[in-house]
């Protein structure tokens, strides 16, 4: 492969267990390519997951992984980055993994400005246990514990996070996946919380059941329905009905938290 | 004067049983170098028309198709 390291991937472990035209392999190989790109050792770098399609990915991943329970991911590499804070830490997490189960495990690693990367892979669905409706399917759609359609109003990850303290905000679609990719990159490189939202089609737990068509049909809807950032400020709430904005939201430096516990003992010991 | 062929600057191959048949490197391929197959399955169909870009390597989920270089 070109651009794909398969020293990154545990080969033995492919063909992955995702539908036909998920979207978590795309953002599977764009951090694949974003670790790579950062020059990290295999050794250093720590992947982390919860439960759920997405939380799967570690599997594949040939460095050291996690995979916990369900909604901890960020609890359990709160805990593995402030024993080894050298490690560069990656949680890869579902929609209902980090916002439902781990909503506040999320908010307050947000506040903390703990130095971990939350890679969020939205597919707007609990897809392993069977399609019920997370708190990022959007108003409206179907879902098994939706059949008329969801009442309640989704989430916007990017405003959460931001609200929460993170320092760092992105968002990229499984049509950007270059996108993604550049996200991974500067959430790594910034010193703090940082939120990447890949948004990804799920043709078989969400679109089948919302009539959104196969695979591609799901790809093109992404792609024709999301505004780079630049471009949606200049646009009127109206105009932004229904579309997706992406790119890269905030990035704002703060005291990161094991910086700050560090000058505590330091100041302690003298 | 007889059209001149490109040459393909780079050569495609699908691992056949990774390939879960989404179509979704045949709609990101530029220059309609894959196809699906009979089978439902992503296939190479017009390999001297490929420019390398890189996209059906990217975009695909079950890490099926690679490229590697024409020097």
């Amino acid at each position: 492969m070109l651009q794909i390291n398969v020293e990154n991937l545990r080969m033995q472990k492919l063909p992955h267990i995702w539908c036909p035209g998920c979207g978590n392999g795309i953002a599977l190989s764009a951090l694949t390519r974003a670790i790579d790109k950062l020059g990290y050792d295999h050794d250093e770098v720590a992947i982390v997951s919860g439960i759920g399609c997405s939380s799967r990915s570690p599997g594949y991943l040939n460095f050291n992984t996690l995979h916990t329970t369900h909604g901890r991911a960020i609890a359990f590499a709160t805990g593995l980055k402030i024993f080894k804070p050298k490690m560069k830490v990656f949680i890869v997490t579902g929609d209902g993994d980090c916002t439902a189960i781990g909503g506040n495990h999320f908010i307050h690693a947000a506040r903390r400005n703990i130095d971990l990367n939350v890679i969020l892979f939205n597919n707007n669905i609990y897809g392993m246990t069977g399609g019920q409706a997370s708190p990022m399917t959007p108003f409206g759609r179907t879902a098994t514990t939706a059949p008329y359609g969801t009442v309640e109003r989704n989430f916007d990850i990017m405003e959460l996070a931001k609200a929460a303290g993170a320092t760092f905000c992105g968002r990229a679609t499984a049509a950007h996946p270059r996108l993604i990719e550049s996200l991974i990159v500067k959430a790594a490189q910034n010193k703090g919380f940082s939120v990447v939202e890949a948004m990804l089609p799920c043709p078989i737990g969400f679109g089948r059941r919302n009539k959104l068509g196969g695979p591609v049909e799901m790809m093109k809807y992404l792609e024709e329905n999301s505004v780079r950032v630049q471009k949606a400020q200049k646009m009127s709430e109206e105009e932004l009905k229904g579309k997706f904005v992406i790119g890269e939201f905030y990035n704002k430096p703060a005291p990161e938290y094991i910086e700050e516990y560090d000058k505590i003992i330091a100041k302690l010991k003298k | 004067m007889a059209a001149v062929k490109a040459t393909p600057k780079a050569e495609v191959t699908i691992k056949k049983d990774w390939c879960k048949g989404c179509g979704i490197c045949v709609h990101y391929c530029p220059k309609g170098v894959l196809a699906m197959s009979e089978n439902l399955k992503a296939e190479v169909k017009n390999p001297e028309e490929c420019t390398g870009c890189g996209n059906c390597e990217i975009y695909c989920p079950d890490f099926a198709v690679s490229l590697r270089r024409i020097q």
